[in-house]
């Protein structure tokens, strides 16, 4: 199993290749015998989407965990796939750099998977998810041959291949090396905290800020049953238990000035908002404990029972209260704790179902909540994942938001990489909801047809 | 049947444009169905189709039996202030789109080539950022999701309507720069900002590598402009080059950057541009790309800025040259020739910096090809693509050249 309880798989075989030069020789080997693969990271995902079954084999690529070259000039490092999230960050320290995506699971998710599932994290409001930043690749495909996608510049040669790539899902291959773009430190940062006594004032708020034009590094929202648990647990931030909601707003920048003045704003329209207190972190020791907070929030609610389902959808912002109101209410009727902690300046809701897995009663009402949960969010306006990705738990919702024609269209895309079909097999698209593209199939070699026409040649 | 007969009693009349200069028949669906209708007969009837948006950008002059311009696909579906988003059909103008938003008090924060009734189609689909990249971003940055209708009249949706989207492989990425390749796009789901309330342009004149150490010098004194712009004199009509610097967003950050501007200009006076004057200078340097044959930008790392500059001013003579240089993105505008083209894509491939021709005449383009230099492995992922999204070939687009 991965970060997520509620399935569990066992492949046949398990490698661990120490090298790239092992995993390509596994990976022809595998192609040779036709045999099905699944490239994994650290195993934090949330979506079952590392998960292989039996008939295929578990590539696993944590030791693949060199920072090749770190090059504070052209701002941007070279890292294999196993090389851990929150270690590239502190690499790039020193350069006065860092590696803006920072998913909650960053002190053991490697930036493979991050590639692999498009990350994002409570900082990706002012500075963009893992396809943001990313330059360039070199990809292992299924038949073994290696490719180059995307320069140092991120400019592409020719169609955006990186862009397609980043948020696959190790569907069409493994990325092998890895360019990620670095970005300057921030010299000013303040971190706010402010308590609610309503989710929608703490909704409003989040729309206030957003319609000042002003962006924040990070608009974190956890709700009272979070507030609890991370109070309850070792990381207790020092949260107002009382709370119906609480924000954690943070504004970064490179001049400090701006910052202050930002923050100023940002403060008086929490307070406006309706904010029954609006705290400043005034040291780096209480920022850090206010973040942590935030960060082990998951941790913290695991131990509200045995098992934990940590969800993740989108919704325009504007609906975040009323949809928050309605995941209460699916709650209710199944009888379920669900707590919610969320990137709520994108909309990226991630409600928290605890429960016990061993009881097939709960897990059926867990399944049927999540469910609804999901289809709540798409007729907001929304979308089944905004960062965890479909794997095998989101399959079933793909035909609520997308037809069989654009199924088809993403299993004709993924032919193109892998015609067998044998990197991550059976996940993503639901492929018995698929209207066929039959020309698409065994293309990729290019030793077919001849160039269409009108392409000059 | 005349294939214009054929087309005029598939879509109706009003479909059917005055032709060009070339003669080839100009239809104009009026709505993302009637693309597909048409594209689905054209790959059946074996017909070669070229794509065009209001006309203003891409030479209208590939050879084909048909031109299908997406200029009727004008309407504005929705524009959602508070959630900063919007859906707009491909054939809507920038300018038109721009002033909607704007009463809305919503920004695109994109200024790319080209005159301002240029149309969102052709803005995605070529991928053509203007300085506003350095702040904002390339223009995938600015999607959340595409609809398009493949060259066999399927239609396919990609993305959504919300910030953050992973569910399915995001095809959006690969229609934004595919200059059509992979489909004709008809409706684009838009990331919106705030409109900026502060918004100021400063410019300086000097030597060029005088005016390139004021721009690093920028970077590290820790302002963040929206657009930090390296122009030519003779793009932007002046004696010598010009650094622009615009500083766009909240009143306490543009009030912040403007301070902290002089002590970053190495002694030199940066003038602040009137508002007229300011939209008058950022007008004429994306309508500057847009008057000479031949357009192309390449992208090289910030530390090789000056570097790629001295190369274009050496083989291809540095008149108009407009660079993002802390983006590492330049653009080159003017005449040349196919021989010097592929020179240069060859030698800035052993660089590690791609070409991407945005506009030439057919001729050059076909022989260029808008992609090269391709790396090992990559054109038959490409070709594969091309084959899926267009298994008749019935698009005319010039990929990668002869």
């Amino acid at each position: 199993m991965d970060g997520l309880p509620t399935h569990r798989l066992i492949p046949d075989l398990v490698v661990l290749p120490g090298t790239r030069e092992e995993l390509v020789a596994v990976v022809r080997l595998l192609a040779a015998l036709g045999v099905s693969f699944v490239p994994r990271g650290a195993g934090t995902g949330l979506s079952g989407g590392a998960l292989a079954a039996e008939g295929s084999v578990l590539l696993v690529l944590t030791r693949l965990n060199r920072i090749v070259r770190i090059d504070r000039d052209s701002r941007l490092a070279v890292v294999e796939p196993g090389v851990v999230n929150a270690k590239l960050g502190a690499a790039a320290r020193p350069a006065g750099l860092q590696y803006a995506p920072d998913p909650s699971s960053q002190s053991a998710c490697t930036i493979g998977g991050n590639v692999a599932e498009n990350a994002g994290g409570p900082h990706c409001l002012k500075y963009g998810v893992t396809a943001n930043h990313i330059l360039a690749l070199e990809v292992l495909l299924a038949d073994g041959s290696l490719v180059e996608i995307g320069s140092p510049s991120g400019e592409s040669w020719g169609p955006d291949l990186v862009g397609v790539f980043v948020g696959s899902e190790g569907n069409f291959g493994i990325a092998t090396r890895i360019t990620v773009r670095l970005t300057p430190l921030p010299r000013a940062v303040r971190t706010l905290l402010a308590d609610f006594t309503g989710l929608r004032t703490a909704g409003e708020a989040v729309s206030a800020i957003i319609a000042t034009g002003i962006v924040p590094a990070a608009l974190e929202m956890m709700d009272q049953s979070c507030i609890n648990a991370v109070e309850d647990s070792v990381y207790a931030a020092g949260y107002p238990r009382d709370a119906a909601a609480v924000l954690l707003v943070e504004i970064d920048g490179r001049n400090s000035d701006a910052v202050v003045a930002e923050t100023d704003v940002v403060t008086d329209l929490l307070r406006q908002s309706g904010a029954r207190s609006v705290r400043s972190a005034a040291t780096e020791a209480e920022r850090e404990r206010l973040w942590q907070g935030r960060k082990k929030a998951f941790g913290a609610m695991g131990r509200l029972s045995r098992d934990l389902v940590v969800q993740d959808a989108v919704v325009p912002r504007s609906v975040l209260p009323q949809v928050l109101e309605t995941i209460a209410a699916i709650a209710t009727h199944y009888g379920l704790v669900v707590s919610n902690v969320f990137h709520a300046g994108d909309g990226n809701l991630h409600p928290n179902i605890s429960f016990d897995a061993t009881d097939p009663v709960l897990k059926n009402k867990v399944e049927a909540a999540s469910a609804e949960i999901m289809q709540a969010c798409i007729a907001a306006g929304g979308t089944i994942t905004g960062e965890h990705g479909v794997g095998i738990d989101k399959m079933r919702y793909m035909p609520l938001i997308f037809d069989a024609e654009s199924l088809g269209a993403m299993q004709a895309v993924r032919r193109v990489f892998d015609p067998d079909e044998r990197v991550n097999p059976g996940k993503v698209v639901p492929v018995h909801a698929c209207r066929e593209w039959t020309h698409a199939r065994g293309d990729r070699v290019g030793s077919r047809g001849a160039a269409p026409r009108g392409e000059a040649a | 049947m005349t294939i214009l007969e054929k087309v005029t009693a598939l879509l109706g009349e009003g479909a059917v444009l005055e032709a060009g200069t070339d003669r080839v028949p100009r239809v104009a669906p009026g709505s993302p169905d009637a693309v597909a209708l048409l594209l689905g007969t054209a790959h059946q009837e074996g017909w070669r189709v070229r794509i065009e948006g209001a006309g203003t950008w891409l030479q209208s002059d590939a050879p084909a039996d048909l031109a299908l311009t997406t200029r009727r696909l004008d309407r504005i579906p929705a524009i959602e202030p508070s959630d900063l988003t919007a859906t707009a059909e491909a054939g809507i103008g920038l300018d038109q789109l721009r002033q909607q938003l704007a009463d809305r008090g919503a920004w695109l924060a994109i200024d790319p080539p080209g005159l301002a009734g240029r149309t969102l189609g052709s803005v995605v689909s070529t991928a053509t950022a203007g300085p506003l990249r350095h702040g904002f971003g390339p223009i995938k940055d600015h999607l959340l999701g595409v609809t398009f209708v493949t060259g066999d009249g399927r239609m396919v949706q990609s993305g959504g309507r919300v910030m953050k989207n992973v569910a399915g492989y995001d095809l959006t990425r690969l229609q934004a720069g595919g200059f059509g390749a992979f489909g004709v796009i008809v409706l684009v789901h838009l990331r919106l900002r705030t409109l900026p309330r502060a918004d100021v342009t400063y410019v300086l004149e000097g030597a060029r590598e005088d005016l390139t150490q004021v721009g690093e010098d920028i970077a590290a004194a820790g302002l963040t402009p929206a657009a930090l712009e390296l122009v030519s004199p003779a793009l932007a009509r002046r004696e010598r080059w010009v650094l622009a610097v615009r500083l766009a967003g909240s009143p306490a950050l543009v009030a912040a950057d403007e301070a902290g501007l002089g002590a970053a200009s190495g002694g030199g006076r940066f003038s602040p541009l009137r508002a007229e004057e300011a939209h008058a200078f950022w007008m004429r340097l994306a309508e500057g790309f847009s008057v000479r044959p031949v357009t192309f930008r390449i992208g090289g790392v910030p530390a090789a800025s000056d570097e790629l500059l001295d190369l274009l001013q050496h083989q291809l003579g540095d008149e108009w040259i407009s660079a993002s240089p802390a983006a590492g993105a330049i653009r080159w505008t003017g005449d040349t020739n196919i021989d010097r083209l592929q020179r240069l894509r060859r030698t800035l491939a052993g660089l590690e910096v791609p070409l991407t021709l945005e506009r030439a005449p057919w001729p050059l383009r076909g022989a260029v090809g808008h992609f090269g230099a391709y790396r090992e492995g990559v054109g038959p992922l490409v070709a594969g693509l091309r084959r899926t999204f267009d298994p008749g070939g019935a698009l005319v687009v010039a990929t990668e050249g002869s």
